[in-house]
């Protein structure tokens, strides 16, 4: 951290869109908030996102940041404080992790169907119990229905570039809907890797302030009631705007994620595609696992074999069309994910949405699921490449996996995974 | 209307002009009713309210309807002083960063019922209050869980009939007394905290005047009596409500900055047989059930008057 | 410093009959209008106030839970001259029947009679 600091000094003379420095994904995160100016931040502590509480209440402390930091006794509170201020018309911001998400949970459902553009950090960690802090996606997949719109970040300069985009993408008067950032807990939100932020004054060109009163807020001079009883003669079209709401989010996304690239030179869309212009078998994977498959497709180039992959970065709104126009040429798909639904059609979520996809097109080709990495267990590279080859063999047999693989499990064989 | 600054001495001191509007789908003779119209009037247009998941919530916003003439926001249940507390924090940003109603004061009032208050909200209440937001909170407390159809909560007295203290063999209603919620705000040591009570409505706007003009966090506990809930006829909500400050089952409190004084004496105290006999909620209490909660009654009284240095409620003198 | 020109096309239209025309978010920007929505027929029993009883002590204004008893600036002379700058009425569109006016009354000056219909 204190390198970080120093290096930002020695480099404010730079334009602020080359200024580099080394930057943990929580700090990343901070300084994008930093660089929005936030209105109103309510921050829990809980592991591995605390240190973007911190960081957030040093920049006010030092009069970097002029906003209101709310001392919030839980997570509960923190997500209504949010809802609330947004409400009221700030620009708001919070982060949490696992647990913390959980506990706020109910509050998620409320910030969507209010419409209230909130914007939240979750450094991804695995659900109790057994309690643990480590990195997994469950937490994130708990909240894949919350009518929130979910990008997966897969380094520390994505971190600052999504938060940064999700402010735009949320205030959009289009949109107006909440933005959740998700960074990997531990493996982005402590690691220090190369960051250029873009500064205040262009992080604030490019996210920029409305003026209050563009949207509903609670105004004296123009009362409204939000959160009113939905009665049954109303509640289904209200939810059915709010599905509309989410699709109609899909152009403003691309829009930012385009224009981030044109001005900054890294563009960002719905996924990113790695080796996939000859590739015979692809992963789909997101988040900073996405680098370990990246790895894994150059150590099987390097052998021969025509490996892709396909990195999801926005998760909710779902890239169905992005995503079987990237995987309709390959023999064999598969994905990776750490996260589980228990007693699902296969446990890996992220399958059953990719199948889905593919399906409806009327694209029927070999596909599996693997798991692996739950509660911040290492996946190494050459597991990866031993997922590819178990894909490569149903390309070859023209199978799909009936079930989840389930890889690095102590004693246990994948194989086994198809026999129940 | 603009918020109240004159104080309310009399019932003419009332201003005529209603902020909240009828037509709300509230009970035959709801004191929580009543209660709105009055806190409205003292609050006037300037005031944004962040109501908790309750019987006033559901009544009064049916969609597309609200009687609500004020900016209001729902959030859930459990949170309503962490959505106040929201509220504030961004209205100082707004007006600190923006100038957005610059040179005005907005007040933030939060409302919610005791089961919102006393139980599932205690957490976000303790945190509002711990921080020192500036906001008022108003509890009507209609002593059980009413919305959702009398079931008990930590409100509700010793001795009451609801839903879920039915009388048996066994359980002979709420087997234990009201949680102290009062002691729990000054627990917190903020600057102004009251009791209030229909049946007395100027004594009841001042305190939700003095709590207005608070800066900082205040809590305004309102007696609210429910006619179904309470098993009494919709006639007699401020009957029942009287007597309950008469039998000194309900003491009118004000602790400003942490000094306590009892605003509607009662020199000689009515037995609250009287009281319990009115209600239905009570009705299966045997003589000596009716004393246990007279000596009960008998004992905080004690500790009132020992707590604000004067016999502010005298003894019970029966006619 | 509240523009709000923009807003009104989250605002919907007063009513909606179709799914577009909500407010966003169900919000509510019609504020108080449950006054529209007629509560009387909850009435079994309603209050006729005496004019020339009444001592205008307001206390049946304060008491209702409905904002449905009226003080109206009209005068009122009784029969023994007794001169009233304002009277009170009742809302017969929002009384519920409570009956806690009539209960209040300090002179007896409200009946509770049988709604007729």
């Amino acid at each position: 951290m204190a390198v970080a600091v120093e290096q930002r000094r020695e480099q404010e003379a730079r334009p602020a869109a080359r200024r580099r420095v080394a930057a943990k994904g929580n700090f990343a995160v901070a300084m994008a908030v930093r660089d929005v100016d936030i209105d109103v931040a309510a921050i829990y502590p809980i592991t591995p996102q605390v240190q973007i509480a911190e960081k957030i209440t040093e920049y006010v402390a030092n009069e970097e940041l002029d906003a209101e930091v709310i001392h919030v006794e839980s997570e509960h509170s923190a997500m209504s404080a949010v809802v609330a201020a947004a409400a009221t018309g700030a620009r708001v911001f919070t982060a949490t992790a696992s647990q913390g998400l959980e506990f706020m949970h109910e509050m998620l459902y409320i910030a969507s169907g209010l419409r209230q553009p909130v914007v939240m950090a979750l450094t991804t960690r695995a659900l109790s119990a057994p309690i643990n802090i480590w990195n997994d996606y469950s937490d994130a997949f708990g909240m894949r229905d919350t009518g929130w719109i979910m990008i997966f970040s897969e380094n520390v300069q994505e971190a600052y570039d999504n938060v940064v985009q999700a402010y735009r993408i949320a205030e959009h008067p289009d949109v107006l809907l909440p933005v959740v950032v998700t960074l990997d807990g531990y493996i982005l939100s402590h690691t220090v890797e190369p960051l250029e932020p873009l500064g205040r004054e262009e992080a604030l060109r490019f996210a920029p302030k409305r003026r209050y009163g563009y949207r509903p807020t609670l105004n004296p001079d123009m009362p409204m009631s939000f959160g009113v009883v939905g009665v049954p003669a109303w509640y289904h079209e209200i939810k059915y705007q709010q599905v509309r709401a989410m699709r109609e989010s899909r152009r403003v996304i691309e829009e930012t994620g385009r224009e981030f690239g044109r001005r900054y030179g890294r563009s960002y869309g719905f996924i990113e595609e790695y080796m996939m212009d000859d590739a015979e078998v692809a992963l789909v994977s997101l988040g900073a696992t996405a680098s370990l498959v990246k790895a894994a497709v150059n150590r099987l180039r390097k052998e021969g074999v025509k490996a892709g992959m396909v990195k999801i970065r926005v998760y909710r709104p779902f890239p169905a069309e992005e995503l079987v126009k990237a995987l309709e040429n390959v023999e064999a798909v598969g994905t990776l994910n750490r996260a589980i639904s228990y007693g699902g059609v296969v446990e890996d979520p992220l399958f059953m949405e990719v199948a889905t996809a593919l399906a409806l097109r009327g694209i029927v080709k070999p596909m599996a699921s693997f798991i692996h990495g739950m509660g911040g267990r290492d996946i190494f590279v050459r597991d990866i490449v031993a997922m590819y080859k178990k894909l490569m063999e149903h390309a070859k047999a023209g199978t799909s996996a009936k079930r989840t693989y389930f890889y690095g499990v102590k004693g246990h064989n994948p194989d086994d995974d198809q026999k129940m | 209307m603009e918020a109240l600054k004159k104080p309310v001495r009399t019932i003419w001191d009332i201003p005529r002009p209603e902020q909240f509007a009828p037509g709300h789908n509230m009970c035959q003779g709801c004191a929580a009713a009543l209660i709105m119209r009055m806190l409205m009037k003292v609050v006037g247009k300037d005031a944004i309210v962040v109501m908790g998941t309750g019987c006033v919530e559901v009544t009064t916003t049916p969609f597309p309807y609200t009687s609500w003439k004020n900016p209001w926001l729902h959030l859930a249940f459990e949170n309503t002083a962490a959505g106040a507390s929201g509220v504030e924090a961004a209205l100082k940003a707004l007006q600190r960063k923006y100038g957005v109603f610059k040179d005005r004061y907005i007040k933030v009032v939060a409302i919610a019922g005791d089961g919102g208050t006393f139980d599932i909200g205690l957490q976000s209440l303790s945190g509002m209050m711990e921080r020192g937001h500036d906001v008022m909170y108003v509890v009507y407390d209609n002593e059980a869980y009413m919305n959702t159809g009398i079931q008990r909560s930590g409100a509700t007295p010793l001795g009451a009939w609801t839903t879920t203290t039915p009388v048996g063999k066994r359980m002979r209603g709420e087997p234990r007394p009201k949680k102290d919620i009062i002691g729990i705000a000054l627990a917190h040591r903020i600057p102004y905290i009251a009791t209030a009570n229909p049946a007395y409505p100027t004594d009841m706007m001042e305190k939700f005047r003095k709590a207005y003009e608070t800066r900082g966090p205040s809590l305004v506990h309102v007696y609210s009596p429910c006619t179904p809930g309470w098993r009494i006829r919709n006639e007699h909500t401020i009957h029942v409500s009287r007597l309950a400050v008469q039998t000194g089952m309900w003491v009118q409190l004000e602790i400003e900055n942490g000094k306590p004084r009892v605003t509607v004496k009662v020199p000689k105290r009515k037995p609250v047989r009287e009281y319990l006999r009115i209600q239905g909620r009570f009705r299966h209490l045997t003589e000596e059930e009716i004393q246990k909660i007279q000596r009960m009654v008998d004992e905080y009284v004690e500790e009132i008057n020992r707590w604000v240095g004067e016999q502010a409620i005298g003894p019970v003198v029966e006619e | 410093m509240t523009e709000n020109q923009d807003v009104t096309r989250y605002l919907g239209k007063k009513y909606p009959t179709k799914w577009d025309e909500v407010p966003i978010a169900g919000i509510v920007p019609w504020p108080g209008n449950t006054e529209e929505l007629k509560t009387h027929a909850w009435r079994t029993i309603k209050p006729v106030i005496d004019q020339e009883k009444c001592i205008r002590c307001r206390l049946c204004w304060v008491y209702c839970p409905d904002s449905a008893i009226l003080e109206v600036d009209e005068e009122y002379v009784t029969s023994k001259g007794r001169r009233y700058k304002v009277s009170y009425k009742v809302d017969y569109d929002h009384c519920k029947g409570c009956g806690i006016c009539a209960f209040e009354c300090p002179v007896n000056a409200i009946q509770m009679v049988p709604e007729e219909r």
